[in-house]
């Protein structure tokens, strides 16, 4: 028999987020999102549309980007994942912090922790992109204040061998 | 916007899955990749009993090559096509197509076979494996049967899949695959559904003449439309001319029913689909008549 998890049930899940090992009891309907949010209490994943659209809550699952608003918590269950606090231990993600400082490629913020989680699995798979293939991974995330320009120079100026 | 509660099952098996189909087809669904379902799930347009999440089935999950097909199990992720250098080496046209599915964060986990199920009329998948005859392979726990993906979409969002049913591979023919080809299409942003997509192939002799081909539209009719053999025939014979195409695409568009909508009207659609259809034509034409390989 395959084991039913009722819905009102709660199911443990293992996860490694950010390195440290999480046990957690969870409902199936609880997005990942949320799960990130208010289980583990790492908020620096953000929430915008809940569907898919915005990029806000990117995070790495096993090293791809995916939104975390499009998957169950339940299904994160023997993954690992990287969300945006835990770029302080990842070269790549330091570098791009303060490429993004220098070139004011943020504002209010909101985007800022979507677009360096894909950022930093951009960069590991093409360490030396073209602008144009820049701007197409970041096709996936609106943001609404900057209008992109500082944004790409960011990412840019991380791949032109400044990322020590 | 949160989803209704549904109960939950993770099989690891396809033989598992068909149980559970069997059992709770009707009042569940099964979850692949979740890039189309979930959102619809968040905005509760679908609250369904129980989900079967296949996220676990890794025997659905391989790009091979086998008995004169490409062979593509209905869980392999997106961008894992767009990647592969088996699908690119024996059917170019995948990686051309693929890379207009929505975002790279997308195709990290929307999967083949969802794509297919969806059938979203101007998806990418759905119209690059009609021009390319590929069948699809739907098991039940009674069976396993074939489809050609010609009779496979019915209409928006449906397929002749039935409740108990689970997609387990995309086979695409290769040994006679033409060797022009190409995929173009529209969208008001980058990542965003086509307003209109296209792909054609086309088979050309050494006196640059048409031998044969396939071209298909998408968002201009309920489902993908694939051009009749008999229209597409206006082609055959001779090198491509404006006036031929012309006649082709029009005989394409005289059969769809492009909807008006929020995006485009029905009119925008049809100029739309001449352009890019054509668009496609010549890129397909050039390709096949580069020396070479
Ligand atoms: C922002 C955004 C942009 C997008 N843009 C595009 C785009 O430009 N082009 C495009 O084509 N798509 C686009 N999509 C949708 C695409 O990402 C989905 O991956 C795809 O449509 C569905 O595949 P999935 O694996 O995610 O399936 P799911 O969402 O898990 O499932 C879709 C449907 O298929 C059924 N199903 C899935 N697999 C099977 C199976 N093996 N057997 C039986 N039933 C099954 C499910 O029950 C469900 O009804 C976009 C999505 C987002 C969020
Ligand atoms: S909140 Fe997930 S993509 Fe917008
Ligand atoms: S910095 Fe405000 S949305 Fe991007």
């Amino acid at each position: 028999m395959i084991k039913k998890v009722e819905s009102k049930e709660k199911m443990k899940i293992q996860t490694v987020i950010n390195g440290k090992s999480y046990e957690k009891e969870v409902e199936p309907r609880k997005l990942f999102s949320d799960f990130l949010r208010e289980d583990v209490g790492l908020t620096g994943t953000h929430v915008g549309c809940e569907h898919g659209v915005c990029g806000a809550c990117t995070v790495l699952m096993d090293g791809k980007a995916v939104r975390s608003c499009l998957m169950f918590a339940v299904q994160a269950d023997g993954t690992k994942i990287e969300t945006v606090e835990g770029l302080v231990n990842n070269k790549t993600g330091r570098s791009l912090k303060a490429a993004f400082s220098e070139h004011h490629a943020l504002q209010c913020g909101f985007c800022t922790p979507g677009i360096l989680m894909s950022s930093v699995e951009f960069l590991n798979e093409n360490p030396q992109p073209e602008k144009q293939e820049i701007k197409e991974m970041l096709s996936g995330h609106l943001c609404r204040c900057t209008g992109y320009t500082g944004i790409v120079e960011a990412v840019q100026q991380t791949t032109d061998g400044n990322s020590k | 916007m949160k989803p209704a509660q549904f109960d939950y099952f993770r099989p690891s098996s396809v033989e598992e899955t068909l149980e559970l189909l069997t059992d709770y087809g009707n009042e569940g669904k099964i979850l692949a990749g979740g890039q189309s379902f979930i959102p619809i799930l968040n905005m509760r347009m679908s609250e369904p009993e129980c989900l079967i999440d296949i996220n676990h089935l890794q025997e659905l999950d391989y790009i091979k090559q086998e008995e004169g097909y490409l062979k593509i199990g209905a869980l392999t992720r997106q961008s894992d096509l767009e990647k592969s250098e088996l699908a690119a080496n024996t059917v170019p046209i995948l990686r051309e197509a693929s890379r207009f599915i929505g975002h790279s964060q997308t195709r990290n986990r929307g999967t083949v076979g969802g794509s297919l199920v969806h059938a979203d009329p101007s998806a990418e998948l759905p119209l690059t494996l009609l021009t390319l005859g590929a069948k699809v392979i739907i098991s039940s726990a009674d069976e396993e049967r074939e489809a050609a993906l010609d009779e496979f979409f019915l209409t928006y969002l449906t397929t002749d899949m039935m409740p108990d049913e689970l997609l387990t591979a995309i086979h695409i023919p290769i040994d006679s695959i033409p060797k022009g080809y190409a995929f173009e299409e529209f969208s008001r942003r980058h990542g965003d559904f086509a307003l209109v997509a296209a792909a054609s192939m086309l088979d050309v002799d050494e006196n640059g003449n048409v031998l044969g081909g396939t071209i298909a539209a998408g968002g201009i009719d309920a489902v993908p439309l694939l051009a009749e053999e008999e229209d597409f025939n206006v082609l055959i014979g001779q090198k491509l001319t404006e006036q031929r195409i012309k006649e082709v695409v029009q005989k394409m568009v005289e059969k769809a029913e492009p909807d008006s909508d929020l995006h485009a009207s029905a009119e925008y659609r049809e100029n739309l689909a001449e352009v890019l259809i054509k668009k496609s034509l010549h890129k397909a034409y050039q390709r096949a008549t580069e020396s070479g390989e």
